[in-house]
């Protein structure tokens, strides 16, 4: 039959021109060094807020859960605030109001932004974690003349942590996908090295799937070695 | 040992205790039996602070608890508590279980908890258990090695509540043996149970509540053969 000729034939033409337009994309005029750059500010600035908003997040879950009702009062302006207004506008509003004169390299006031955002999101998980963990944990600490930091630290946390690893891992992964925004304020990650490669091209399949490519490749990559830190988290669940 | 002078506790509008007097001395074992509802364990966690009385005062050694500024954690440090759901720590083992706060509190290394951890779970037959977690233990191990981690921070006064009500019936008799043991060794005790035989055997003294208040007091066999308050003859004739 013609057909089963006419498809490889085709397929080859298809591969062939494919190839073309990643070399004219990507390999001309070294191009994809702006994407090996912008991976590299991706990380970068999602690490560094994964960081930091863990730490906000754990302390805004502290006061969330306090009895004193002040602390209450900040964390709820807190996260009300953040969840209230989109992602973009605080990024910006932290870029270009809150710490445009201090002189601190962009990337990190990005990561700030972001570390911002992130903790109102990590600061419901961990208040969730811990109010998870039965009230008889606390009492049996608490019993044994441990303080109520030292029952926190050893005994509740601890068990909230595999309680909400997974819900954290999703919120780490929601805010590298979050972090291509940073080219609203003039940095270049996978996003906007993407959106160059395509302006200077005119080129719009190749740089669009291939910054996709990117972005799903390192959070697969993750997924999968945030799923072996879980199981190893999960050793005491053995029967 | 133990003072407690006008206890009341409220919930809201709940009067749960209702003026409670008592007076445990040092080698008592003191059983406390009751209907649900009666405040017999809410008695039992004022006394080591996990409920804070709404009034009245309570002393250890002579020394008020319930005032401001008392470090109840050091207090708490010689009253082990062993509650009826056991509250092992799931992510550690029973070695971990044990030393955890013999070591955060910096009264023994951590080689001397483990060698304390050794000793108690030789005491509770539970030995070969040290590198398991609570999850691969019955419920009758869980609440021996509860016990063992009380111990381990070689407290004066031991609180149970209602320590076998969540066992099955063929576990309650280890964790009595356990617990009979502690009071032959004259360890102070307060037990809040439903096992009158118990507080036959090792109580020495038996305490009857009801609605927030102590009706009966006195020598356990006495009380259970004989009981002279009309609301004990009626609770006993029930659950004897």
């Amino acid at each position: 039959m013609n057909s089963a000729l006419f498809i490889p034939a085709s397929l080859a033409t298809w591969f062939a021109d494919v190839k073309e337009t990643f070399v004219f994309c990507f390999i001309e005029k070294k191009r994809y060094t702006f994407l090996t750059e912008g991976i590299w500010m991706t990380i970068k600035v999602s690490l560094v807020a994964a960081l930091f908003g863990l730490v906000i997040g754990f302390v805004i879950a502290i006061f969330n859960l306090s009895n004193k009702k002040a602390l209450n009062k900040i964390g709820k302006v807190y996260t009300d605030i953040i969840r209230g207004t989109p992602s973009v506008t605080q990024l910006m509003i932290i870029y270009f109001v809150v710490l445009a004169k201090t002189g601190l390299a962009k990337w990190l006031i990005a990561s700030i932004a972001f570390s911002i955002n992130s903790g109102a999101y990590v600061s419901e998980i961990i208040r969730a974690g811990i109010l998870s963990i039965d009230k008889g944990q606390t009492e049996a600490g608490r019993s044994l003349g441990l303080k109520g930091s030292q029952t926190m630290m050893s005994i509740v946390i601890p068990q909230a942590v595999k309680n909400i690893f997974p819900a954290l891992c999703n919120e780490f992964i929601t805010l590298i996908k979050e972090t291509a925004i940073v080219g609203y304020v003039g940095l270049v990650d996978i996003q906007k090295a993407g959106d160059f490669i395509k302006s200077t091209t005119y080129e719009a399949f190749m740089p669009l799937i291939g910054t996709a490519i990117i972005y799903f490749v390192i959070i697969k990559v993750l997924t999968v070695s945030l799923g072996k830190v879980e199981k190893r988290l999960r050793k005491s669940d053995v029967r | 040992m133990i003072k407690v002078h006008n206890l009341h506790k409220h919930f809201g509008d709940l009067k749960v205790l209702n003026g409670i007097d008592e007076h445990i001395e040092k080698g008592e074992v003191v059983v406390v039996i009751g209907p649900s509802g009666s405040g017999k364990s809410t008695f039992l966690r004022c006394l080591n602070m996990l409920e804070t009385p709404t009034e009245g005062e309570i002393y250890v050694d002579d020394e008020q608890i319930n005032a401001p500024k008392v470090d109840i954690n050091r207090i708490r440090q010689k009253m082990g508590m062993v509650f009826q759901h056991f509250h092992l720590f799931p992510h550690l083992t029973v070695r971990e279980n044990i030393t955890l706060a013999p070591v955060k509190l910096k009264k023994m290394t951590k080689e001397q908890a483990n060698e304390k951890a050794m000793y108690l779970l030789k005491k509770v037959g539970l030995e070969d258990k040290v590198d398991n977690y609570p999850e691969q233990l019955s419920g009758g191990q869980k609440q021996r090695i509860a016990i063992a981690r009380s111990l381990a921070m070689e407290p004066e006064i031991m609180l149970f509540d209602e320590p076998t009500s969540a066992l099955d019936p063929e576990m309650v008799g280890e964790v009595l043996d356990v617990m009979k043991d502690l009071a032959k060794s004259g360890m102070t005790m307060v037990v809040v149970t439903h096992e009158m035989g118990f507080a036959r055997e090792v109580g020495t003294r038996l305490l009857f509540m009801d609605n927030g208040v102590i009706l009966e007091s006195g020598d356990p066999r006495e009380i259970l053969s004989n009981p002279q308050n009309d609301r004990t003859k009626l609770f006993l004739s029930k659950v004897l």
